[in-house]
């Protein structure tokens, strides 16, 4: 008994300590990236004074950068999803000190991907017209009612498992950290004291959330690549977006997770939670989704390319031999083939190893994002020449604010949240201990099993 | 969770199980109640905001025999050379920039030369298809861009938010955004905006051929119909059956059925009303080896204040 409580301790203190202490190095940070978002601003103030003409975008390519970076933030929120809520079914116990920073995640990509749509509006100022004179038989609108019902329950899926976390906070820090965080601790962990009744209310309400979360996960990237699907044009008229695009979502999201996991393990010292373990697992499911995409690559161009009906010719030569091709490659070798052998082989299958991958992959499926919108819409459909686009100064300045706001509000959530999910990572420690498992109290449905991972 | 350890928990009475699950159910219940007036909101948000639902001009044009007008055009190829024989740049193109102060570089019926399958070339004037299975329309999300009661298709430029999602699904290319402030003569800022007219154009917003349905019920004949000097394009009325090129009237099915007429990309069921009929200029004495046209010009932009260039 003596030694759980110092473990437990340890972990409290650790989860406690990046809300504690904040050192020179967390300032600079912060200085850097509000001197990137600054710039971001300055750089879209631009654009709303004088228009989408600061763009490099025309008539004949009308998208490019902003919705390439739209698609590749909502990819990435299914972090939060896979983990916690797949995961979370399958009862994978190792999965508990992970949760918590993919459903960060997840808020927080959602939040700046439906950023980037507004962003590539030509009148930010008429937005509301999406809701005064909706119509339900648009792409932009399924897009709409998905993507906002997907934050809703993603902002749920987060508070919920938070609430014992943040009354051990509330308990924990008075007299460490300013009062308007012990104010938030107090509001939010909504007067748990963890008894019996209230774990068993929490117990339903996450069984519930992850049961609806993932359809609604799946949904979301599905839609998303309807506003592709759903039109004319050769590249993109596909019966496979959807699913191709679920999976690069899914993907990403873990490569994503896998940068996030290093950093913050390396920062807050969460080396005694945060193992080997984790990052082979994570590395595992990578590759495993990486495979899916290679199938759904080879699955699409084959049939497609196979017969080079329509303009079928004119896009391959474009992606395999012509303007994309060092794009496309990188995405098919770098992106897909060497993170796989990356995190099969054994004398790489290490945390830097999946790490690498993971950067590596997280670079290719923005890259993927940028030519199915690009190439696709090059593809002429008149006897025209083919146009071109190159991103302007301020497209690019605008998307590297936008990777700063997803950066700083990843940095301003772990100042005041708590990272670790202390209350499940000591259940799992708990039931992995003691073995055979004691009979939960949570029912099993969310209770880590015995032995999980 | 200084309290929330499992032995706390365990002492204390079981309650009665099922409890909470009626609470949960019951604040469902009202949840669903709460969010069943969701849909009717918009409806509500238009009415309180007062905002007009946009059509066309008038009311539509009829036929003799009291039917809605169905406008439709007809381009007799034989007829086009992209105006090569006048030394100008295409005709219709410019008559259409003139009459809209469509900005630079929009041209709303663009003169494409394609390549035939022995190697010379034909010219293509080609409008908005005002299709009547108008990818473009399907995909908005506000109703900016409809269909009209006469078959065309049009866009009120006072709604529409610039996602450019109906040009991503225009299978014809057919559509212009505004991406800067658009360059506009001073005598365009006179004229009153009509989604039919397009005039003056607005930044941040889609514009396209309008199809002049507002000139065909005053008795005159679409800018680009008048402006072509081979008398190439036919305007008309499908329900009248009824064409005229301003100078012969015709018959537009027996134009249509005896000349081999065809729409393009048929395949896509897009069902245009724009109809062409085939050839490479021949009646007006065209090569179809000659190939090459004067580049479209903007005669008006020289006068428009601020007027910047931008490229396609």
């Amino acid at each position: 008994m003596e030694a759980v409580g110092t473990w437990r301790e340890r972990l409290e203190q650790t989860a406690l300590a990046p809300v504690v202490n904040t050192s020179r190095w967390y300032y600079l940070w912060v200085a850097f990236l509000l001197a990137v978002l600054a710039w971001g601003l300055y750089a879209y103030s631009v654009q709303l004074r004088d228009g989408l003409i600061v763009t490099g975008m025309r008539d004949r390519i009308s998208w490019g950068l902003y919705i390439t970076t739209f698609v590749f933030f909502i990819g990435i929120s299914h972090a939060g999803t896979l983990i916690s809520a797949i995961l979370r079914v399958t009862q994978a116990g190792w999965r508990t000190p992970v949760t918590r920073m993919a459903e960060f995640i997840t808020a927080v990509s959602l939040a700046c991907g439906a950023m980037f749509v507004i962003i590539d509006l030509g009148r930010p100022d008429r937005l509301l017209n999406v809701i005064i004179h909706g119509r339900w038989q648009s792409p932009i609108v399924w897009d709409v009612v998905a993507i906002t019902t997907y934050l809703t329950a993603s902002l749920m899926y987060l508070f919920l498992p938070m609430i014992p976390d943040l009354a051990l906070f509330r308990d924990r820090l008075p007299g460490k950290v300013p009062r308007w965080k012990l104010w938030i601790y107090r509001i939010f962990s909504v007067g748990w004291v963890g008894n019996n009744s209230q774990r068993r209310s929490m117990a339903s309400a996450i069984a519930l959330m992850m049961l609806l979360i993932i359809p609604i996960a799946v949904s979301v990237h599905t839609v998303v690549s309807w506003i592709f699907a759903m039109t004319l044009r050769e590249p993109w008229n596909s019966t496979i977006f959807g699913a191709f695009f679920v999976a690069g979502a899914i993907f990403s999201g873990i490569a994503v997770l896998i940068i996030l996991m290093a950093v913050l393990r390396k920062v807050y010292h969460l080396e005694e939670y945060i193992t080997e373990k984790h990052f082979k697992y994570l590395g595992f499911l990578m590759t495993a989704m990486a495979m899916i995409m290679i199938y759904g690559n080879l699955s699409e161009f084959i049939t497609v390319g196979y017969k080079l009906e329509g303009e079928g010719e004119f896009h391959f030569e474009q992606l395999f031999l012509g303007q994309f091709a060092g794009f496309y490659w990188y995405y098919f070798i770098g992106g897909l083939i060497v993170p796989c052998l990356l995190t099969l082989l054994p004398w790489t299958r290490n945390i830097r190893g999946v790490v690498l991958a993971a950067v590596l992959v997280t670079v290719a499926m923005w890259i993927e994002r940028y030519f199915i919108v690009v190439a696709g819409l090059r593809v002429p459909l008149m006897p025209y020449e083919p146009a071109s686009y190159t991103p302007t100064w301020v497209e690019w300045s605008v998307m590297a604010g936008g990777f700063a706001l997803f950066a700083l509000l990843i940095t301003i959530f772990v100042k005041v949240f708590p990272i670790l999910s202390v209350w499940e990572i000591a259940e799992e420690h708990e039931s992995a201990e003691q073995s055979p498992a004691p009979a939960p109290l949570v029912p099993e449905a969310v209770a880590a099993p015995a032995g999980g991972g | 969770m200084s309290e929330g350890d499992h032995n706390t928990g365990s002492e204390e009475p079981q309650e009665a199980p099922g409890l909470n699950r009626r609470h949960f159910l019951k604040y469902l219940g009202f949840g669903a109640i709460g969010a069943a007036p969701l849909p009717i909101l918009p409806s509500l948000l238009r009415k309180t905001l007062d905002q007009k639902t946009v059509r066309s001009n008038g009311a539509p044009a009829l036929a003799p025999n009291g039917q809605i007008r169905q406008w439709t055009m007809i381009i007799d190829l034989r007829y086009c050379d992209g105006c090569q024989s006048q030394g100008t740049p295409p005709q219709c193109t410019t008559a259409c920039i003139e009459g809209h102060f469509s900005p630079e570089p929009m041209e709303w019926i663009e003169v494409y030369e394609a390549e035939l399958p022995g190697d010379g070339t034909q010219f293509i004037p080609t409008p908005c298809q005002q299709c009547q299975n108008p990818p473009c329309v399907n995909v908005c999300p506000v109703a900016a861009t409809f269909s009209t009661p006469e078959g065309t298709v049009l866009i009120d430029q006072n709604r529409c938010i610039g996602c450019r999602i109906c040009m991503a699904a225009c299978p014809y290319d057919r559509r212009f955004f505004n991406w800067g402030s658009p360059p506009v003569p001073p005598e365009a800022l006179l004229a009153d905006y009509s989604a039919e007219h397009q005039v003056p154009a607005k930044k941040g917003t889609v514009m396209k051929c309008d199809f002049c349905p507002d000139m065909a019920r005053a008795g005159t004949l679409p800018y680009c119909v008048q402006g072509c000097p081979n008398d190439a394009i036919y305007y008309g009325d499908l329900e009248e059956d009824i064409a005229t090129n301003g100078e012969e009237v015709v018959s537009a099915s027996r134009l249509l059925s005896q000349n081999q007429a065809y729409r393009l990309k048929e395949d896509l069921n897009t069902k245009p009303r724009v109809y062409y009929i085939p050839g490479h200029g021949e009646a007006v004495g065209r090569d179809a080896f000659t190939e090459g046209r004067q580049p479209t010009e903007w005669p008006w932009i020289e006068r428009a204040k601020g007027a910047r260039e931008w490229k396609r």
